[in-house]
Order: C-alpha cells, then structure tokens, then sequence
C-alpha cells in the first residue's frame, strides 16, 4: 500500500539545475576517500575489523588539538566554582597520600619513617596518573553521548583525552613529590632523569586500558561501579603500599609480574628511592606490557568504534 | 517499489546524497541497558534478548547538487537516523550511502554540546572535532557569534542558555562551517521570528553557491518555502517522494484524517 505510492509518485521530475552535472564531474571520487572529511565518503555496514588505517590516523592527527582541548576544558570546569579552585590538584593527591601513610602508620604501629612517605608520594601519584586514566577513559564514550551522536570523528579520541586530562593533572604533584623528597633529604642523582621513562610506561599502559574499557563499558553499563574496587585492588597488589621484597618474602612474588603496573612501580622505586638505574629486567618486563596493552587496547576500540553509536 | 531503479546512480551523475536501499537497525537489549549482570544470568539461561529496532526500511532517495530536500514525517519515523546515516555517524545496518562535499550538521540535539562548557568553548570543541584546525576556528568564530548575536553570552555556561540561543548557537555553527552539505535537524523551529527570516536567507543563499541543504522538520511552510523535492518518512519507510509541495499536501491531510497513526492507503 505505502509502496503503491512511492510508485505513484516516484517518477524523477526534470531538475531545474541541469549544469549540476558539469559541475560534478571535476573532483573524481575515490581519490580523496575518508571518513570523516574530505569530499567524498561511501557509509557501508558495519563489521568488526578495522577501517583503512592511514586516513583513519590522518583524521586522527588532525584533530589532535581536539582531544587536547578537551582535557584541558574539562579541567577547568572541574574546580571552576570551588573556593580553593585549581589548588585541588595538588591538595587531593597530598590528602590522598597523607591518609594511606596514616594508614600503614596505624595498622603496621609507626615502624614507618619519612622514607616511606616519600616512597608512597612518588608511588601513589604515578599509580594516580594510571587509575584516573582508566576511570576518566572508562566514562569517555558512555558520557560523550551528545558530541558522538551529532558529529563523526575518531571516537578514540575521547579515550586519548581521559589520558592527556589524567597526565595535566598528574603534572603538579610532580613538584611535590620532588619538595617532599627534598625535605625528607633522599639524595637526588642523576638517576632521576629515568623517571621520564617510567612516566612514558606508565602512560603506554594507561592508555591501552583506558580505550579498552572505554568500548567494553558501551556493552556493559555495569563496568563503571565495578571499576573503582577493580582499581583499588589493582592498587593494593602494586607494591606501593609495601616493598617489591615483601612482596617476594610473602611468596606473592608472582604478582610482581602478572600485574603490568608492577614493574613500573618497582622501577620508580629504585630511581626515586634508592637513586640507581632500575632492573633492566623490571623495565622492560613493565615496558612490554605498556606495548602489548596499548596496541590490544587501541586494536579492540577501532575495531569496535565504529558500531559505538549504535549502542549508545 | 521501484525495485533498484536508484541503484546505479552515483555522486559522479550530479548529486550530492545517494542513499542505495538504506537499513538502520538500532540493537537495544530489553532491559535498556545492557548490564554484565543481565548478560551473564541470559548465558546461563542460554538466551539472547536483543531488542532490534528497525529505524530505517530500505530506504532509496538521491539529492541534487544545489537543491534543497525536505524530509518529513511523525515522530519515530527515522528523520534522525536517517540524517545521522547520511553524516557518517551511524553506519547503515544495510544498503550503501554515498555523500559527495564537506557535510555540516546541525542535528536536532545541538551539536555535542556540554551545558557545563561555556559557549564558547563548545562552539571551539565542536570545531575541532569537526577536523578544523585552531586558526580556522579563531576565523570563523567571531562570525559566528555575530550570527547567533550571542555576544554577551559566550563566556556562560550553556546551561544557563535558553532554548532559542541554543538553537541559535547551532544554527550559526552549522552555516558558518562553510558546508557542500548541510544536514539540518529541526533547528528552525527554535529562536524568534526575525531570526527564522534570517536563517531562511543564509540557506537560501547557500543553495545559491549551489550548495546542498538536506531538512527535517515539522514546519509545513518551511517545506513548501525551501525545499524543492521532499520525502514523507513512516515508521522507518518511504511513503512518498514529490516535488515538496504534493509531499506536504498529502501528509497534511494524512495528519488531519489520522489521529491514531495508522496507515492505510485509502486514507491517502
């Protein structure tokens, strides 16, 4: 019945604007094909599998100063109406690390020194760099319903800048942790400089498992009330709140290395702590899980990036 | 239907929008949200509840480079998976789209937009996810501004924004990207009457530089004003497409004759 009407009336009437067709007949299509900008786009089914990956990292690259604005305007409208305002970034990570050296000061009874608080400083807030990563990445997709439902570029994105927000606010508690250790008066050599490794490791892990649990949340809501115990445990089989020897002491030895963010966390140790290079076998050990999470991690989410819509 | 009289067309012969038999399946799960728990007791259950929605039937239609296409239809029809189809947000369950120029949207949920962000930094954001580099978005900006007239508001939060700024705000993104194809979502229904006047010449000017506008609205006189072809969408299929004013006339009497949205093909 509805079809007898599109017949009825479907006959193409004859277009006032003819030389529409000189007009396209210059730019050929094919040449210049991507998805998301340039002249001409061919929208097929969707099927897992990755897109053509070099216009996929063109259109990535170039909205580069998109995920960097974002994190950056997100961090501004997070303390916009507090009194203390930005200060917060420095004063929750403190707080944070204030509270766990209470802690193990109270249940282990004060064997603790100032040592370990600088430990648990540097410890805590590159664990911090990684947790806030994911739980910020995890929210990234599900919450960016509007700006995924209404404009098409790369979803991942948002991911990407749950990490960039993560590291800009992970870049002030750097100088604290430095005064603390300076206080404190753990030697500084030149052995620090690894930090900057460790950091980029730490950020490799971060970010394939924040674009991965950025999709898997799509498929499951749930994920974003399981993730904070998830990180919480993850933090407490990290040694941070306790040495990499305890650890092997206690016979729990092998979560030192099924735990990516152990081996970085061991490496920050050695350079901040004991100031000489780390274990190369303990870096590259946490390195190589920082490669195999982030290519897995960003494979998963391209795959699957383009059905996300759909779901939302 | 004129079973694959559309096929064979490309962007090559003069148009700006094939759409080559288009279905758009929506899955939800029954529950709303798909929950690991949920997931997990239909495993053991051996079950699988996936609600599919068909948003969108077959759909078949092209659009001339330069001309203006209406779509209309009542609510649940498909007019907003079928505009986020053709921008390349949602990718069609079946059939190919082909899309010919640099596409513009303005979709009936503002453009991305976070009430929390100030205008401006959303009309900035919004840019730059568009693929707009930060020069060409410090270009444009202030001609958008000047558009909306929303000067003494950019530095407010969005929430604090009416309706009508809002949709002004949108609209002015839209036409001041400088599109080959503007994809336009039931954004004239918002602001007043001189800035409808307003958004009317800028479109109106646009399809002059041979430029494609695609619109959804609820507004018969917009229809009947601008567009020269459009479709009535049902359900998720085509009923009718015609010059727009057989298009209006016809669903117009359909929404007089038919209070309880079913469709028959005497009552048209």
């Amino acid at each position: 019945m509805a079809e007898q009407m599109v017949q009825r009336t479907d006959e193409e009437l004859p277009q006032p604007a003819e030389d529409a067709s000189s007009q396209a007949s210059n730019g050929k299509p094919g040449l210049d094909s991507d998805d998301y900008t340039g002249n001409y786009h061919v929208y097929e089914p969707f099927q897992v599998g990755l897109p053509p990956m070099r216009p996929y990292l063109r259109e990535l690259w170039r909205r580069r100063q998109f995920a960097l604005q974002l994190s950056k305007t997100k961090l501004r409208a997070k303390h916009f109406d507090t009194a203390l305002g930005q200060l917060w970034l420095v004063i929750t990570p403190l707080l944070m690390a204030f509270v766990y050296f209470l802690l193990i000061t109270v249940i282990r009874g004060g064997s603790r020194g100032a040592d370990f608080f600088a430990h648990l400083v540097a410890a805590l807030f590159l664990f911090h760099l990684f947790s806030q990563s994911v739980q910020q990445g995890a929210n990234s997709i599900v919450g960016g319903g509007k700006l995924i439902l209404n404009t098409a570029f790369p979803r991942i994105l948002l991911p990407f800048s749950s990490v960039v927000w993560a590291f800009r606010r992970f870049l002030p508690t750097i100088p604290i942790a430095a005064v603390i250790h300076l206080i404190v008066g753990v030697p500084v050599g030149w052995a620090i400089l690894f930090v900057i490794p460790i950091v980029a490791v730490t950020l490799l892990i971060a970010t394939g498992v924040a674009c991965f649990v950025a999709a898997l949340q799509v498929y499951f809501r749930d994920l974003s009330n399981l993730l904070p115990h998830v990180l919480r445990i993850w933090l407490y089989t990290t040694p941070i709140l306790y040495t990499a020897d305890q650890a092997t002491e206690r016979g729990l030895g092998v979560f030192l290395w099924l735990n990516p963010m152990a081996p970085v966390i061991r490496s920050l140790a050695a350079t901040v702590d004991h100031q000489e290079l780390p274990n190369a076998t303990v870096f590259l050990g946490g390195l190589a899980w920082g490669i195999g999470l982030f290519v897995l991690g960003v494979l998963f989410f391209i795959s699957r990036e383009r059905e996300l819509a759909v779901r939302l | 239907m004129p079973s694959g009289s559309e096929n064979g067309y490309s962007v090559d012969d003069g148009y700006s929008i094939v759409v080559d038999d288009v279905s758009v399946t929506y899955r939800t799960s029954v529950e709303g949200r798909p929950t690991l728990q949920n997931t997990i007791r239909r495993l053991g259950r051996r079950e699988r509840i996936v609600r599919e929605v068909e948003a969108l039937k077959k759909v078949n239609f092209r659009i001339k480079r330069g001309h203006v296409y209406g779509v209309v239809g009542a609510n649940g029809a498909g007019k907003s998976t079928l505009m986020r189809a053709v921008t390349g947000i949602l990718p069609p369950t079946e059939g190919r789209i082909e899309v010919k120029g640099r596409v513009s949207t303005l979709l009936s949920l503002g453009i991305g937009f976070n009430k929390e962000l100030t205008g401006r930094e959303n009309v900035v954001l919004g840019g730059l996810a568009a693929g707009l580099t930060r020069e060409e978005m410090a270009d444009k900006y202030d001609e958008i501004v000047e558009f909306a007239e929303l000067e003494d508001f950019m530095d407010m939060p969005m929430r604090t924004y009416s309706s009508g700024m809002y949709g002004r705000l949108a609209f002015a993104v839209a036409v001041c990207m400088d599109p080959d194809i503007l994809v336009i979502d039931e954004a004239l229904s918002v602001g007043d009457a001189r800035f409808k006047k307003k958004s009317f010449e800028r479109m109106k000017q646009l399809c002059d530089d041979d430029r494609t506008i695609l619109l959804v609205t609820h507004a018969m006189g917009t229809v009947k004003k601008l567009c020269d072809r459009a479709m009535w969408l049902h359900k998720g299929e085509v009923v009718m497409k015609d010059r727009s004013k057989e298009v209006v006339k016809h669903y117009t009497r359909f929404l007089e004759v038919n209070e309880d949205d079913e469709l028959t093909a005497e009552e048209l």
